[in-house]
C-alpha cells in the first residue's frame, strides 16, 4: 500500500499522512451537511415504505427501492462533484447556460406530460426532468455571469443584466411548471441579493413581480388570454378559500391539512387512514410531507425540518466560509433553492401555501429531482473541500 | 519557512456579512412559519382533524326499521308490513348533460317497459318533491325477472339501484282506509318544517290519518351500520353497527265487526256518505267510515298523476274525503232533541206543554211547514220527537231567539266545533249566531247567501236547517252527550301502544272534554221521545227499527241542502235507556232519513249486539 500513501503534502517538504476516507474526501467534507442529506433521503426511504405499500399492487415496496436507487446514484455523484473545484464551473458558464436554455427548448419539442404538465424528456433508460438538473445549471451559470461582469456597466446596467439572464429561463420555464419556475425565480433573487444589488433596484423588482402576478391571475384571464393553464389558476386560487372548493384543487389541499393536523403529537402509524385509505393524493411525491405528518405526527414532521434547517444553516455557513466570492453566490442560490421549495411544498401540505407541484428535496420521490439535490449538496461539499484547503495550510515561502 | 494555519482573511466585499444575514433572517423566518403552522395544526388543533379524518374515512349507512303495525281492537291486523323491490335512480349519478340524460332515460325506459316521456316524467316529478339527493322511486315492487337482470348488469346502469324497502300492506283490503291513512316517502318540505333530527332524507313518514298522527310512534328510530370506506368509496370493512328499532304496534279502538257491516252498507246505499260508532261511556270509536272509499294500497306505489286526480275527483265523490269528520252538512232533525234542552233550560216550555201542530206556522210573516205540510195534532215534547213535529220547534226557534240558548247548549254538546280526535283533517263545521251571522255579513258583502240574521235563522237552526254545518263525528259526540247524562268525551281511536313482541307499552285513558248540566227530567223525557221515534208505530224510523229487539233511542233527519237533494240522517243510542253505543249515519242526497240513513244504522247495531251476544253465550256456555 505503499503507492497508495500518496497526498498533496508530497509536493511540498511537509509529509501529510492521509487515510482513504480521506483521499476521496471524506474528512474534508462537512459531516452536518452529510447528515442532514442522508437523513432526510432515511426518512424518506422509511417513508415510502410504510405509506405507500398500498400504491402499486404487488409490488409493495416498488417506490421505496426506486427511490433507494436514485438516492444511491445521487449520492455518488454528490460524492464525485464535491471532489471538482466548483470554481471551474465558473469558467463553464457560457456552455452550462447554453445547455440550460437547450434542455428547456428540448422539452418544447420532444417533452412528455406527467401529472398535468408537460416537463419531462424520455430519454433510453429514464424519464428525466430537465428543469431539475435545470436549477443547478442555473446557480452555476448565474453566479459566474455576476462574477464576470462584476466590473462593467453601471449598477443600474448591471441589476438588468443579472435579472435578464436569470429571467430568461424563468419565463421559458413558467410555460412548462409553474413550481419550478418559482424556484428558477427564488434562485436569481437570492443570487442577486448576495451579489450585493441595490436595495432601491431589489425593491424596484418586488414591485414589479407584484404587478407581474396581478396581470398573470387576474388581467390576463380576463381579457381572455390566460398564460396559466387553468389547473394551474385553479390550484394557485383554491388556496386562498379552500373550503369553498372541496373540487380537485381545494380538494387536495383539504385532504392534505386533514391529513397532517390528524396526525397530532405522535402520530397515527398504521391508522393512519387519510394517507392509507388514498384520501391524500400524490402521497408519495407532492404530499410526502403530509404523509409524514399523519404518520408520525409532530414529532416526525418536525425532525424532518429541523433536518432542513440543518442543512440550510451549512449552507448559508458557506457563503462566509468560500474561498472566493463565486462560492458565496453558488451557496446563495443552493440554499435559496432549497429553502424556497421547503417553505412552498410543507406550506402546502400544511395548507397555508397554493397547490404548486413543488416536490420536497430529497423528500419527495421522484429521479431527477433527488439527483438534482444531491448534485447541489456535492457543491457545496466542493465549496467546503476548498474552504478548508484554503485553511488547513498554505505554503507561504 | 515554516507552514502555518492560516486564518481566513475576510476576503468578501463589504455587505457580504449584511446579505448573508438577510437570506439567513428570510430562512429562519420561513422556518419558524413552517414550525408553528405545524405545531398549531397538529398539537393544538390535531383532534378537529382527527375527527375529520376519521369522518372523512367511514361511512354511515342508515338502516330504516319496519314500521309498527296497526291493529283493531281485539288485536286484528290492520295495516302490516311487506318488503317490496324498489327501482331507485340516484339523482347525484345522474347526468347533468341533456344526451347524457336522455341516453340513461331511454335505457331505464326500456328496463321498464314504459316510455321515455313517463321515465322524464316521473323522474322530474320525484326530483322536485324529494329533498337534494335522496334516491328517485321510478318504481316499486319491480318483478324478479328485472332485479336479476339489473344483478347482473349493474357495470352497465351504475345510477339504477334496485333496493329492498318496506312498504305498507293491508290484509284487509280498503277496510277502513280514511282512517289508517298513508304514508310517504320524506319530502322537501317536511325536512323543512320538522324538528326531529331522526328525520333524514328517505325515510318514509305517515302522511294521512292514524299514520299521520301516530308517526312517532310508528315509525321506530332507524339504525346505522358504518363501513369503512376508501376514497373511491370501496368498502373496506364492517366498522360498527347500532340495530334499528321497530315501530310501536298501534291498538285501535274499532270494532271490526261494527266497521266491516258499516262499511258494507254503506257502499251497499251507494251514494257518498259517512257513519261514526262510538262508545257513549269512553269516547271510543268502534266504528267510522266514509263513502266513496279507496284502495290504500295504492299509495304502497309511486302515485300517477291519474290516480292522485281520481282520488280528488268531485264526480267520482272525492274518494279520499273522510266525510265522518271533514263532511261539513246542515243535520236536520236530528238537531231536534239540542233545540229542547236548551228551551226547557231556558224555561220556554215545560216537558207537557201541548202545541196544535197544523203543518205550519206563520212567524213573523214567513210562513213555516212541515215536511209535507202534514199536520201533527196535539203534541208535546215526547210526541214532538216521536213523529218529528218542524212547528212545534219552529216556535221553539222563534222563542228561544235573541236569549243565545240554543247556540250555547249546541256549542256545549260540541256541533260546530273540533272534537278533538286523533286524526288530521277534522272540519269545524259552522254554529249559527247572531254575532257570527252578522261577522259574515260584514266580511263577505258580496256573498248573496251571507245576510243579516233574523229570527228565520233562528227558527231554521231549531231543526238543523239554514247556515247550520256539522259532521257525523260533532252529532255523535253530542248524542253520547246526551245519553250518558251529560259526559262529553274527545273521541279517539287509539286503545293501547304496544311494543313490536305484543307487550303493552300504555294505555289510552278516556279523556272528558267537559262535563254539561243536563237536567235528568229533561234527558228521560227526550230520550223517551226519541225511543218512541224508533220503536213505537207512529215513530219516524218505527219501519226501520220496529223489529229491533233491543230498545234504541233513534232520531231521524232531511236536511235541505240546496243546490243537492235532501242530506238524510240517522242518529241512535242503544240500549235504551242506559246506551252503549251511540250510531251516527249520514247519506248525501239520501232523501229522507228513515229510508237510507236509518238501515245503515241498524246494519251496524245489529253487528254489535250480535258479537256482543256471541261473546255473552261464549262466555256462559248457554246459547241464545
Amino acid at each position: 500500500m505503499e503507492s497508495s500513501r500518496v497526498s498533496r503534502g508530497e509536493v511540498g517538504p511537509f509529509h501529510h499522512r492521509t487515510s482513504l476516507l480521506e483521499r476521496i474526501g471524506i474528512r474534508d467534507m462537512d459531516g452536518w451537511l452529510v447528515f442532514s442529506a442522508l437523513g432526510l433521503l432515511a426518512c424518506s426511504l422509511l417513508t415510502l415504505h410504510q405509506g405507500s405499500r398500498n400504491a402499486i399492487p404487488g409490488s409493495p415496496d416498488y417506490y421505496m427501492q426506486r427511490q433507494a436507487l436514485y438516492g444511491l446514484v445521487g449520492i455518488v455523484a454528490m460524492f464525485l462533484i464535491s471532489r471538482v473545484d466548483y470554481s471551474r464551473f465558473r469558467e463553464l458558464r457560457v456552455g452550462i447556460y447554453t445547455f440550460l436554455c437547450t434542455s428547456i427548448f428540448a422539452v418544447f419539442a420532444f417533452g412528455v406530460a406527467l401529472r398535468g404538465s408537460t416537463n419531462s424528456l424520455e430519454l433510453p433508460l429514464f424519464t428525466f426532468q430537465p428543469a431539475e438538473l435545470g436549477k443547478v445549471l442555473l446557480i452555476l451559470s448565474l453566479a459566474g455571469f455576476v462574477i464576470d461582469g462584476a466590473r462593467r456597466g453601471s449598477k443600474g446596467q448591471r441589476t438588468i443584466r443579472y435579472l435578464a439572464l436569470g429571467f430568461a429561463p424563468t419565463g421559458l420555464v413558467l410555460l412548462q411548471d409553474l413550481g419550478t419556475s418559482l424556484v428558477f425565480g427564488a434562485i436569481t433573487i437570492a443570487i442577486m441579493v448576495a451579489a450585493g444589488v441595490r436595495w432601491t433596484h431589489l425593491a424596484a423588482i418586488g414591485g414589479g413581480l407584484a404587478v407581474f402576478i396581478a396581470i398573470v391571475l387576474v388581467a390576463m384571464p380576463m381579457a381572455g388570454a390566460p398564460l396559466l393553464k387553468e389547473y394551474q389558476q385553479e390550484r394557485l386560487t383554491s388556496f386562498l378559500e379552500p373550503s369553498s372548493d372541496i373540487g380537485d384543487g381545494g380538494y387536495q389541499q383539504n385532504q392534505a391539512k386533514v391529513a397532517a393536523g390528524s396526525g397530532g403529537t405522535t402520530g397515527r402509524g398504521d391508522q393512519a387512514t387519510q394517507s392509507r385509505l388514498g384520501f391524500l393524493p400524490e402521497n408519495h411525491t407532492d404530499f410526502i410531507f403530509a404523509v409524514v405528518a399523519e404518520r408520525y405526527g409532530f414529532v416526525g414532521a418536525a425532525l424532518v425540518l429541523s433536518l432542513f434547517a440543518l442543512l440550510f444553516w451549512r449552507a448559508l455557513r458557506l457563503m462566509t466560509l468560500s474561498k472566493n466570492f463565486y462560492g458565496t453566490l453558488v451557496a446563495a442560490g443552493i440554499a435559496a433553492a432549497i429553502m424556497f421549495q421547503v417553505f412552498v411544498n410543507v406550506g402546502m401540505n400544511l395548507g397555508i401555501m397554493p397547490i404548486t407541484g413543488i416536490p420536497l428535496p430529497l423528500m419527495s420521490y421522484g429521479g431527477s429531482a433527488v439527483i438534482a439535490t444531491f448534485l447541489m449538496l456535492g457543491i457545496l461539499q466542493s465549496i467546503h473541500i476548498e474552504s478548508r484547503a484554503g485553511q488547513r495550510g498554505t505554503w507561504i515561502p | 519557512m515554516k507552514f502555518q494555519p492560516v486564518i481566513p482573511k475576510t476576503r468578501h466585499r463589504h455587505g457580504t456579512a449584511l446579505r448573508v444575514a438577510i437570506i439567513g433572517g428570510a430562512g429562519l423566518f420561513l422556518f419558524t412559519v413552517l414550525f408553528f403552522r405545524l405545531w398549531s395544526l397538529q398539537v393544538v388543533t390535531g383532534d378537529e382533524y382527527l375527527a375529520e379524518a376519521t369522518e372523512n374515512r367511514t361511512r354511515e349507512i342508515r338502516v330504516r326499521p319496519p314500521r309498527g303495525r296497526i291493529l283493531d281492537r281485539d288485536g286484528e291486523v290492520l295495516v302490516d308490513n311487506r318488503t317490496s323491490m324498489a327501482l331507485q335512480l340516484d339523482p347525484v349519478e345522474v347526468p347533468t348533460e341533456i344526451p347524457a340524460r336522455r341516453k340513461l332515460f331511454s335505457s331505464v325506459a326500456d328496463l321498464m317497459d314504459r316510455d321515455l316521456d313517463w321515465v322524464r316524467k316521473r323522474y322530474r316529478t320525484e326530483v322536485e318533491d324529494n329533498p337534494p339527493g335522496s334516491p328517485v322511486t321510478l318504481a316499486s315492487d319491480v318483478d324478479d325477472g328485472l332485479v336479476f337482470y339489473l344483478q347482473e348488469h349493474q357495470a352497465e346502469f351504475p345510477e339504477v339501484q334496485v333496493n329492498r324497502v318496506f312498504v305498507r300492506k293491508y290484509p284487509r283490503g280498503f277496510e277502513a282506509a280514511h282512517l289508517l291513512g298513508s304514508v310517504g316517502d320524506v319530502t322537501a318540505d317536511d325536512l323543512e318544517t320538522t324538528d326531529d333530527p331522526d328525520i333524514q332524507c328517505g325515510d318514509v313518514l305517515g302522511k294521512a290519518g292514524i299514520e299521520q298522527t301516530y308517526d312517532e310512534t310508528l315509525r321506530g328510530t332507524a339504525g346505522t351500520t358504518k363501513y369503512q370506506v376508501d376514497s373511491t368509496g370501496r368498502v373496506k370493512g364492517q366498522l360498527t353497527s347500532e340495530t334499528p328499532k321497530p315501530g310501536d304496534t298501534l291498538r285501535l279502538t274499532l270494532n271490526q265487526d261494527v266497521q266491516t257491516a258499516g262499511e258494507a252498507a254503506l257502499s251497499s246505499i251507494g251514494l257518498p256518505g259517512g257513519f261514526v260508532a262510538m262508545d257513549v261511556n269512553s269516547g271510543e270509536i268502534l266504528g267510522m267510515g266514509s263513502a266513496p272509499t279507496f284502495d290504500p294500497d295504492i299509495f304502497t306505489r309511486p302515485l300517477t298523476q291519474n290516480q292522485v286526480d281520481d282520488l280528488y275527483d268531485e264526480d267520482l265523490g272525492a274518494p279520499l274525503f273522510n266525510r265522518a269528520i271533514s263532511g261539513a252538512y246542515p243535520v236536520g232533525s236530528i238537531y231536534k232533541p239540542f233545540t229542547a234542552i236548551a228551551a226547557l233550560d231556558a224555561g220556554e216550555i215545560s216537558a207537557n206543554d201541548v202545541i196544535q201542530d197544523g203543518g205550519q206556522v206563520e212567524i213573523a210573516d214567513q210562513v213555516f211547514t212541515n215536511a209535507g205540510k202534514q199536520p201533527h195534532g196535539p203534541v208535546d215534547l215526547r210526541r214532538s220527537l216521536e213523529v218529528s213535529s218542524d212547528v212545534y220547534y219552529y216556535l221553539l226557534g222563534a222563542k228561544l231567539n235573541g236569549t243565545n240558548k240554543l247556540q250555547k247548549w249546541s256549542d256545549r254538546f260540541g256541533i260546530g266545533r273540533m272534537t278533538g280526535i286523533d286524526l288530521p283533517g277534522e272540519s269545524a263545521g259552522f254554529l249559527p249566531s247572531k254575532a257570527a251571522i252578522n261577522k259574515r255579513d260584514r266580511e263577505e258583502p258580496n256573498n248573496p247567501f251571507a245576510v243579516p240574521w233574523v229570527i228565520g235563522d233562528n227558527i231554521q237552526l231549531a231543526i238543523g236547517q239554514g247556515s247550520l254545518q256539522a259532521d257525523p263525528l260533532q252529532m255523535a259526540v253530542a248524542y253520547s252527550a246526551l245519553g250518558n247524562g251529560g259526559t262529553v268525551y274527545k273521541p279517539r281511536l287509539v286503545k293501547q301502544t304496544e311494543d313490536s313482541a305484543g307487550r303493552v307499552l300504555a294505555e289510552t285513558e278516556p279523556e272528558v272534554a267537559r262535563q254539561i248540566p243536563i237536567d235528568p227530567g229533561a234527558r228521560e223525557v227526550i230520550m223517551g221521545g226519541l225511543h218512541d221515534a224508533a220503536q213505537e208505530p207512529e215513530g219516524t224510523s218505527y219501519g226501520v227499527f220496529g223489529g229491533f229487539p233491543i230498545p234504541v233511542a233513534g232520531k231521524t233527519g232531511t236536511a235541505e241542502r240546496p243546490p243537492n237533494g235532501d242530506q238524510a240522517w240517522y242518529a241512535v243510542l242503544a240500549p235504551y235507556p242506559d246506551p252503549e253505543i251511540v250510531v251516527i249515519t249520514t247519506i248525501e242526497q239520501g232523501g229522507f232519513g228513515a229510508d237510507t240513513a236509518a238501515p245503515v244504522a241498524l246494519q251496524i247495531l245489529s253487528a254489535y249486539f250480535d258479537k256482543q251476544a256471541k261473546a255473552v253465550s261464549g262466555g256462559t256456555g248457554a246459547v241464545e
